[in-house]
């Protein structure tokens, strides 16, 4: 058996190094997210609601829901995260789903495109690939109307909204092998040629809070479900502690 | 089984109208299995609980699900989000599609290692065949139901497979869809069948399956029929009742089982993007094709071999056929020694190369198609039906060892 399995994956081992296929964007940092940081996670639904919501929905979820998780009161969600009104011109209710108050119509108009609902952006992009992508947009006068572009979604039909924020700035080039024998220019590095009211660092910060914020839109309940698992599994053991020594009860007088 | 009509009370006025203490008997406290069973001999037990699983929870998303093109997606993010212990009742059913599969192949694994087909066992094999073909038919419904870009796309690709049999193929896939593509009308369907029509043939399935294994009785590591070996009282010196015995052992299994689901269930639920897709959570688009389309992972050996061939009709047809190879095993396998412990090492080395295919396959048709895979893709296609192939072959005349009386 040992042999065997020996065998097996030895053979399979051509087929498993190929899984890692770098793509060219940049920046590619990682991001670590600490679920305990509430604080974070509020700065990051404030940022949120400030400029993603402008265009974006998180239409998944409600405002009294993320005042609940991240524990913000009722009247401080309606003060301070609610900036939308609804049909007739009444402040959107804490209860209500977080929509945007653009239309799709006019969204249409403006980018050609709908804005996605930003639900569940973390589990579909990954929270790196957010990190990155809302720190990667850099000035193209080649796109017209736009002037922007990024180094992680290349041609994104997306203004860059935090510019007041981060500023604006130019990549840095470096040219290299694309693996088949051509050069390409790939992105290594980013010139801030006009700053904004933050610098790198507090930048950085922010986007990291609003991107702790997405991963919680995105899986409100990822905590909840971890401490119920913890419960779970303990149960098991001790359970399988019982199960197997009825089992060796029962199995004594077979031989 | 003469004392049926002693129990008194309650239990005795049923069973004087309704076999009760007789079925319990015939299916669990007489019913003598091999006393040899391995850790192989887990995974029936645990395909059972599985589906119960799968049933209890799927009726529970029924009562929030919308099979709806406009509110499918949304529909499953109010479960995830704001029905009481929503997210854990989705997660047990979407692990429990992946944890039913892993099962399942681990099963049919032991029944190839330990020859559990061959006579007098072909017909249990069969059902088991059926019920693996009713299962992918469920899951592949099922995992539409979502509506997210991977259940709309991948639902997609495999419809437009039928366009490829001649003649009827577009009249074909018209017919499966109710529409020119994926649609509203695809979606109620799929709803219908993944919930009540295939359920209720894998159930009738699942019966015939264990009764036609109870009615010859349960095969074991060494390939011996215990039957062949009984005391005065008709009862196979080697058998020992499944209920107490196997019962609380298969408890131990069971724990053990739902230790390494909880992990997944509580701490992994995407499983790294092969139980729940990252496309998935994006939601159906018909006007948007995503980069990169996969089955979910427990296809991708079949889908490996389709795409490994160049024309298409061709690959449906190979991929049909790696299924169909399945079902004839009974017969392909001519051998008379029925366990590995006693069969050639010619036979270890196929079934070496069988798991090897598989799993390689498996993992290449989660990939996106490069030359190097491709030719790879070929090479374990050979492997798959190699195993076949060659099994037909060396079953014929094969140098067995001597295989005992009794098992050890």
């Amino acid at each position: 058996m040992v042999k065997v399995l020996i065998i097996v994956t030895g053979l399979l081992l051509p087929t498993l190094g190929w899984g890692a296929a770098g793509g060219n964007t940049f920046p590619h940092d990682k991001i670590e997210i600490d679920w305990d940081d509430k604080a974070a996670m509020q700065r990051g639904a404030r940022t949120f609601v400030n400029y993603c919501m402008s265009c974006h929905s998180a239409a998944y979820s409600r405002f009294n829901r993320v005042g609940e998780d991240l524990g913000i009161s009722d009247e401080l969600v309606r003060d301070n995260l609610i900036f939308t009104t609804d049909i007739d011109g009444e402040k959107t209710k804490v209860g209500e789903l977080m929509k945007t108050t653009m239309t799709l119509a006019y969204a249409e108009k403006a980018f050609g495109i709908a804005p996605p609902d930003l639900s569940l952006v973390a589990r579909s992009r990954g929270v790196n690939w957010l990190y990155n992508y809302l720190r990667g947009f850099y000035v193209d006068e080649s796109r017209a109307g736009l002037g922007i572009n990024n180094g992680v979604f290349s041609n994104v039909g997306m203004p860059h909204v935090l510019a007041e924020l981060q500023g604006l700035q130019i990549p840095k080039y470096k040219v290299q092998d694309d693996g088949h024998g051509n050069e390409q220019e790939v992105i290594v590095g980013f010139d801030i040629i006009q700053p904004g009211s933050m610098t790198k660092s507090e930048y950085d910060q922010t986007i990291h809070d609003l991107v702790a914020f997405l991963d919680y839109l995105a899986e409100p309940y990822k905590q909840t479900r971890k401490n119920v698992g913890t419960g779970v599994i303990i149960f098991l053991f001790l359970f399988l502690i019982l199960a197997y020594a009825l089992k060796k009860e029962y199995w004594k007088d077979i031989h | 089984m003469s004392d049926n009509n002693s129990n008194k009370g309650l239990l005795g006025w049923i069973d004087a109208r309704f076999p009760l203490t007789k079925m319990f008997e015939e299916h669990l406290s007489r019913y003598y299995a091999p006393k040899n069973f391995n850790f192989w001999y887990f995974f029936g037990s645990l395909a059972l609980l599985v589906l119960v699983m799968q049933i209890v929870t799927g009726i529970f998303l029924t009562m929030h699900y919308k099979p709806d093109g406009d509110m499918a997606f949304i529909s499953v993010e109010y479960i995830m989000r704001d029905v009481d212990w929503g997210w854990l009742i989705r997660y047990l059913h979407s692990t429990g599609s992946s944890a039913f599969f892993i099962i399942v192949y681990l099963h049919m694994f032991r029944g190839v290692m330990y020859g559990s087909y061959q006579k007098p066992r072909e017909l249990i094999w069969l059902f088991g065949m059926f019920i693996f073909l009713a299962l992918m038919a469920e899951a592949f419904m099922g995992y539409l139901l979502p509506w997210g870009q991977m259940s709309y796309w991948g639902a997609q690709v495999i419809i437009s497979l039928f366009g490829a049999i001649p003649l009827v193929g577009d009249e074909l896939t018209l017919w499966i869809r109710g529409d020119f593509v994926i649609s509203d009308a695809t979606l109620n369907r799929f709803f219908a069948l993944h919930v009540v029509a295939v359920p209720i043939v894998l159930l009738m399935l699942v019966v015939m399956h264990i009764l036609a294994l109870h009615e010859v009785g349960s095969n074991n590591p060494d390939g011996v029929e215990i039957k062949k070996n009984k005391d005065a009282n008709g009862i196979p010196l080697d058998g020992i009742p499944f209920h107490p015995y196997y019962s609380v052992k298969d408890l131990v299994g069971v724990v053990v089982f739902l230790i390494l689901f909880s992990l997944v269930v509580f701490f992994a639920p995407e499983m790294g993007g092969y139980f729940l897709e990252h496309a998935n959570f994006v939601p159906a688009d018909q006007f948007k094709t995503p980069e990169h389309i996969a089955p979910v992972w427990y296809f991708t050996p079949f889908y490996a071999i389709l795409r490994a061939i160049p024309d298409k009709l061709l690959g449906v047809i190979a991929m049909f056929g790696s299924i169909v190879m399945l079902f004839l095993l009974p017969w392909i396998d001519r051998g008379k020694v029925k366990s590995i412990r006693y069969r050639s090492s010619a036979f270890k080395w196929l079934l070496a190369m069988l798991v090897i295919s598989f799993i390689g396959l498996g993992y290449l048709g989660a990939l996106p198609l490069s030359d190097t895979r491709t030719f790879f893709a070929r090479v374990y296609s050979v492997g798959y039906f190699g195993f076949f192939l060659g099994l037909w072959w060396i079953s014929k005349n094969e140098n067995t060892k001597p295989v005992p009386e009794r098992v050890r």
